[in-house]
């Protein structure tokens, strides 16, 4: 009963073939009368659309044009379909970091960005942002970074205040120099108003912790699986069953419904922010809670969480023109522009210096300074190797905490099982 | 078919006068008599072929081979099958389905025998009822889900609301098998009851209205003329229900993805509690990247369904 997943398939094919044709037809049309329209295939924001205007005007002859598909998770099957079939890709692709490092092990379906004159722009990024986009030798660049997801902490003001904690943002930062410090406040918070949680779900503080606790997590730089012998990831797994325990939890999964109206109903105090998260929360909690949502930095020495890349596929029969337009795109100029119409928080040095970003103030979050928060969160950072399965290994343990949280699972059998599912995953 | 019979004919008096030459109107229209039923059958066989066989053997071929994010890797035979085999999720996804199969379908056919049976009466506004029940399943599938989904929600949730009430407590829905599995079935009941008595309704209308007149006579109440006239005779109806049912129930996928949360919804809870066998190819194959893996699920769903109808049949013709 329901759609047959057979028949969903087909129909997707069916659209994405439409799609495909309809993005050859303009191509052809486009070389027909001497112009080159460049496909930019891209998921939820980027916020390039003042970008494109900009450069269709000082570049003449070239047309741009956006595909967007909202969801990364819908997003990444349909780039692996255009890259397998090796059919409508078009000419520029965004790739999640995640993503990229499975790509990153058979790097022949994109462009070698060294080839277009890459070599001199690795100064315009964060290193270990340049890093990841390269094979290990150097020899091969397959993208550009975009953006990062510079962490923040996102909290209630209404609610610190009705719990007796202080509300200015430098003061409720003060509070939390270190996770222990953290759970130590969301302890009294609980003790002062139980009916609502510290934070929505353990899985995105632990990632939090995750990313701070060393320069790898579960593989080792060798790709090799080292889940249970990287005592990092144990200690982090522990720090967070800690929180569990004391009830900080209010066990509402992310990208969820209830999550989403946990930023209005205030069924959450705190919350780990990306500064891509700060749009959502802007969109969710409404403008009738304008102000009572703000931001200050997040307990540890600064992390990341997503971040993206643009390459260019082999597929493009503009290769040349796409990786002059990914260039613009990514430039410490381009992304400012991204940051001041998304959020999205530069990957180059430059731009993250750029007083357009780092004097910005965010009016959503009274007038929060995001672009030092999110600045001194980013360069504070220490980069992590991530290797192939990350994602996936971080469902698995994501799922084991949530059993924790769900009572299903004492906190031992659940970490014994995430670390069976990794192994079994990666066998 | 006319031609076959005359061909005897034909050959014996070949056989005495030297053969004449066929003119070629005659072998014209010999071919187009032989040859245009299949082509008028054609069409569907080419569709069949292009959107279902071809995809089915492609599939097979996929799932002998390492396939993943990058491209056909190497030819691994039957590795993936035999992986499979020893793989708890999966066989925790098929428990998933079956279990929630039974749990939509029994109830649900026995719920849609008796509205069938309420419809067939003689009603005020009969066919207001008889279109009403219909409408559960001109609704979008993704729209029931999240309604659903809603209803069952452990924090704000109706049921839980209702179930406050009466001094319950509230249900975590998604944290157990049985509280899941639950909602989903109710997805599913409410969506296809109403098809399925409309089904058994037309059947109904086709017995004989002497038989019914025949029993009250006999002194035959309402509940004994149901079992006894009502049931036997629609039959057909209810062993093609049970085998759409079946089918549609091993490839139940929207409903429990829809009420799975968050990013990680296609495992189907955290501990796959309702994670089914569709579910469970989707996640291998367009999650984890393991399109061979993923084929190799998807084969044994076509085992499965193959093997369950098989044993449909068997009971249905015992019972004959």
């Amino acid at each position: 009963m329901g759609v047959r997943p057979g028949r969903a398939l087909l129909a997707t094919t069916l659209l994405g073939s439409l799609v495909a044709m309809s993005a050859c037809g303009g191509g052809a049309a486009g070389s027909a009368s001497g112009d080159v329209t460049l496909i930019v295939k891209t998921f939820s924001q980027f916020g390039y659309d003042e970008l494109y205007e900009e450069y269709e005007a000082s570049h003449p002859g070239i047309k741009i044009k956006e595909e967007n598909i909202g969801k990364l998770g819908d997003y990444t099957p349909k780039l692996q379909q255009w890259l397998a079939t090796g059919k409508g890709a078009g000419d520029v692709v965004a790739i999640e970091e995640g993503i990229l490092s499975q790509f990153m092990a058979k790097p022949d379906q994109f462009v070698n960005l060294l080839d277009h004159g890459a070599e001199e722009l690795s100064g315009n990024f964060l290193p270990w942002k340049w890093q990841q986009a390269s094979t290990p030798d150097g020899s091969k660049v397959v993208g550009l970074g975009t953006d990062v997801g510079a962490q923040g902490m996102c909290y209630r003001k209404d609610l610190f205040e009705a719990a007796g904690l202080p509300t200015d943002r430098e003061a409720v930062g003060a509070l939390w120099p270190t996770w222990d410090k953290y759970l130590e406040t969301g302890k009294l918070f609980k003790s002062r108003r139980p009916d609502i949680g510290f934070y929505d779900s353990t899985g995105s503080v632990y990632l939090n912790m995750l990313m701070q606790s060393g320069d790898h997590t579960y593989y080792d730089a060798s790709n090799k699986l080292v889940i249970d012998s990287n005592t990092a990831v144990r200690t982090t797994w522990n720090a967070s069953i800690d929180m569990v325990k004391a009830g900080l939890s209010a066990n509402i999964e992310q990208w969820s419904p209830q999550w989403n109206a946990g930023f209005k109903n205030g069924t959450f105090a705190t919350i780990p922010c990306p500064s891509w998260m700060l749009g959502t929360i802007e969109k969710q909690a409404g403008p009738e809670n304008k102000g009572k949502w703000d931001v200050t930095r997040v307990p540890g020495d600064g992390a990341v969480r997503g971040g993206s890349f643009l390459a260019v596929p082999t597929q493009s029969t503009h290769q040349k023109e796409a990786a002059e337009l990914a260039k613009f795109l990514t430039s410490a100029k381009g992304q400012t522009a991204a940051f001041k119409a998304k959020n999205n928080f530069p990957s180059s040095p430059q731009a993250i210096d750029d007083p357009a970003v780092r004097d910005f103030k965010n009016p959503y979050f009274n007038d929060a300074p995001v672009g030092k928060i999110f600045g001194d969160s980013v360069k504070a950072l220490k980069p992590v190797y991530l290797g192939p399965d990350n994602n996936a290994i971080g469902d698995r343990v994501g799922n084991a905490l949530l059993a924790v949280e769900q009572g299903k699972l004492q906190p031992d059998e659940a970490w014994a099982k995430a670390v069976d599912d990794a192994k079994r995953l990666t066998k | 078919m006319v031609d076959l019979k005359q061909r005897p004919v034909a050959r014996k008096a070949a056989g005495r006068t030297p053969p004449e030459r066929p003119r070629l109107r005659d072998r014209v229209s010999r071919v187009e008599v032989r040859w245009s039923p299949y082509l008028f059958i054609a069409p569907f066989f080419v569709i069949f072929a292009v959107f279902g066989l071809f995809p089915l053997v492609y599939t097979a071929w996929v799932s002998l081979h390492d396939w993943d994010i990058t491209g056909a890797g190497a030819f691994v035979g039957l590795d993936n099958y035999v992986t499979l085999f020893a793989d708890p999720d999966f066989w925790n996804s098929v428990y998933n389905t079956v279990g929630m199969l039974v749990l939509a379908t029994v109830p649900q056919l026995l719920m849609a025998l008796v509205l069938a049976s309420l419809l067939n009466q003689r009603l005020r506004a009969v066919t207001f009822f008889r279109m009403g029940v219909l409408l559960p399943i001109v609704t979008s599938v993704a729209a029931v889900g999240i309604v659903f989904s809603q209803i069952f929600d452990r924090d704000a949730g109706m049921v839980n609301g209702l179930l406050g009430l009466v001094n319950v407590d509230a249900v975590d829905w998604r944290a157990d098998k049985w509280s899941s599995w639950t909602a989903i079935s109710t997805m599913v009941n409410w969506r296809w009851t109403g098809y399925n008595s409309l089904i058994y309704l037309a059947a109904m209308q086709a017995i004989p209205r002497d038989l019914y007149e025949a029993a009250t006579v006999d002194g035959a109440g309402k509940i004994r003329q149901f079992w006894s006239i009502t049931v036997p005779n629609i039959r057909p109806a209810i062993v093609f229900t049970v085998v759409m049912s079946t089918i549609a129930g091993m490839q139940l996928f929207t409903e429990p993805l829809i009420f799975g949360q968050g990013s990680f919804a296609i495992s189907g809870g955290s501990l796959r509690q309702f994670q089914t066998v569709s579910m469970y190819m989707f996640e291998k194959a367009f999650r984890d990247f393991d399109y061979g893996y993923g084929s190799a699920v998807a084969w044994m769903i076509f085992l499965l369904i193959t093997l369950l109808g098989v044993v449909n049949f068997l009971i249905t013709r015992r019972s004959r």
